[in-house]
């Protein structure tokens, strides 16, 4: 078990290592999350006042949290549904991970989640940083804070497991390029990245928790936000882990089938 | 013993009836192609095997079975007494691969961290890890270059990585697709001492492809030819050229222009370059000897320089697959 760990734990610091090479993507990617949050601030809190200083729990400060968090987030969640393993099923490389003795889908997810982490520096750091600067609610119970830390945690882990179910279509399809820009375009709007899902009208709101969305983004805002209570905040990472139980075992099952219709790309 | 447990004794590699086909999509209309097919071939442990073919012959596919990376269509292959698809992660502590075309290095981080990842996936303890890392920086001399990340090296330099990378764990078994490919003749020949040496030491089994007759001849004493997905010959390196009958060929770079030195016993001329100051010569060698010939030419002509070229693996193959299709 220890061992495992290891190995894991050594694919997961690889992968960190590996993001950390990307030094311009990332000043790229945090100018483009700041643009963007600026955008929502003025659209969002602008429709905060109209509706006369709350809407649907949110007053500004807590809107400013949601907005500064969620581009905080982007490069470390994996909303458009694009990983390496599709890259790698496409040209072949994919052989290479069948001959290592460990679980496939396991050393994706870890060496994402290590690039995942990484981006939390130079793209989560400022965006918060931001936010303080201009006045973003934090939550009042202390018990949010290591609650909202491990829930974000799960977050991103949940939206690298979906996004590899993305990526192993491959084993099917080869060109996968078609279903991961409809993931793209759907996830981003469940899981709460444009406006806030408790917004939403009820009929979407309910098809949006019907998918594992909102528990990536959504739920881990709502509770550093403090716009979850302690015992909310605790169901939500409840439904939080439940999807990812049922998403990495989906995932499981998917890459042995998958593999019996492996064909090596490129000899 | 259970079935699942990984013998040390026994063949290495077994495979009977083993056959995998594909779907190709051939504008609208798909077809199926047998890339292996019907192969039953036994290799006993400490064996070197060269396995060739033309391209497309199949070679690739046998190896990804044999790894358990390919599903076999039909039929049966046990690799170190162990069921490659169904003990895929088993499988893989004791087998090393090198695809000379695809890396399992990582490509953005220094080499030295990727044998530190590999180590960990292996599970070797630090000490291990650390002598084993020593004895193969040492060996394929990587020490310079090891704190440079993958995508700045050489071919050369990538290649001998590659085969470290693979060896990492000493595995029992080594199969290597293709390690030759692209690399120069000094890199060649100091991977090939290397890979000898290797296997005199912890007595590995060794698989290879390549289309380098030199590294069958350097490295194999066994070689089997697959034509079409089929196993066209199995035997020895010598026994192939006698089965190919497959003739030498004598250059001699001559002191003056001369006309072409045709009439030579057993031999037959086959051109001439610069007016006849470099000419070559085919025979073959259960007909005649190298010496015979050479002595017949220096009878007329003076000769400054000589070589005696062997068959090239293309060749040898061709006329292989010709006598199959003619008999």
């Amino acid at each position: 078990m220890r061992a495992t760990i290891r190995v894991y734990w050594r694919l997961l610091r690889a992968g960190f290592r590996r993001q950390s090479a990307y030094r311009l993507a990332a000043l790229g990617g945090l100018v483009a999350n700041t643009t963007f949050g600026l955008l929502k601030m003025a659209v969002l809190l602008a429709t905060v006042r109209a509706a006369g200083g709350e809407l649907a729990g949110y007053d500004t400060a807590m809107m400013s949290t949601y907005i500064w968090l969620s581009q905080g987030l982007l490069g470390s969640m994996n909303l458009d549904g694009r990983v390496d393993i599709a890259e790698r099923i496409k040209d072949g490389r994919v052989a290479v991970d069948f001959l290592r003795p460990v679980d496939v889908q396991a050393a994706e997810i870890a060496t994402e989640v290590g690039r995942a982490l990484f981006s939390l520096l130079p793209r989560g750091v400022p965006a918060v940083a931001m936010g303080l600067a201009v006045g973003m609610a934090l939550p009042e119970s202390a018990a949010a804070y290591p609650l909202g830390a491990f829930s974000l945690l799960i977050g991103i882990v949940l939206s690298i497991a979906t996004a590899y179910l993305v990526g192993i279509c491959g084993f099917w399809l080869v060109e996968t390029r078609g279903v991961q820009i409809c993931y793209m375009v759907l996830s981003g709007f469940l899981a709460g990245l444009f406006v806030p899902v408790r917004i939403f009208p009820p009929w979407l709101a309910a098809i949006a928790t019907a998918t594992p969305f909102p528990a990536m983004m959504m739920y881990p805002v709502d509770i550093l936000a403090g716009r979850a209570n302690t015992t909310e905040a605790l169901g939500l990472v409840a439904v939080q882990c439940a999807w990812l139980a049922g998403v990495v075992a989906a995932g499981q099952a998917l890459t042995r089938a998958g593999r019996r219709h492996l064909e090596i790309q490129g000899g | 013993m259970s079935p699942t447990e990984p013998s040390t004794s026994g063949p290495i590699i077994e495979t009977a009836g083993l056959t995998r086909t594909f779907t190709v999509r051939d504008g609208v209309r798909r077809r199926r192609l047998t890339a292996v097919d019907d192969l039953t071939v036994t290799i006993e442990a400490g064996e070197a095997v060269g396995y060739i073919g033309a391209n497309g012959a199949g070679k690739s596919t046998t190896i990804k079975m044999l790894t358990g990376i390919l599903v076999p269509t039909r039929g049966t292959v046990t690799t170190c007494g162990l069921r490659p698809v169904r003990d895929r992660r088993r499988l893989a502590r004791q087998v090393g691969v090198v695809f000379g075309q695809r890396s399992q290095l990582w490509w953005d981080l220094p080499v030295r961290e990727s044998f530190r990842i590999l180590a960990a996936i292996h599970d070797l303890p630090g000490d291990v890890e650390r002598a084993r890392t020593g004895e193969l920086v040492d060996r394929l001399e990587m020490a310079e270059f090891l704190a440079i990340p993958v995508r700045q090296l050489s071919l050369g330099q990538r290649m001998r990585a590659e085969i470290a990378a693979a060896l990492l764990h000493a595995p029992r078994l080594i199969i290597l697709d293709e390690p030759t490919i692209g690399l120069d003749v000094l890199s060649k020949q100091r991977l090939r001492e290397f890979l000898v040496a290797e296997r005199a030491t912890h007595g590995t089994t060794l698989l290879l492809t390549t289309h380098d007759m030199g590294d069958v001849e350097r490295l194999c004493d066994r070689v089997l030819v697959v034509d079409r997905g089929r196993l066209a010959y199995d035997g020895d390196l010598p026994g192939l050229g006698r089965t190919t009958g497959a003739e030498r060929v004598l250059v001699v770079d001559l002191v003056a222009p001369s006309p072409d030195l045709t009439a030579i016993p057993a031999a037959r001329h086959l051109d001439s370059e610069a007016h006849g100051l470099r000419q070559r010569l085919a025979f073959d060698p259960d007909l005649t000897t190298a010496a015979k010939v050479f002595a017949a030419v220096t009878e007329r002509v003076d000769v400054r320089d000589f070589t005696i070229a062997e068959p090239d693996i293309e060749d040898v193959v061709r006329r292989l697959y010709a006598r199959q299709a003619s008999g």
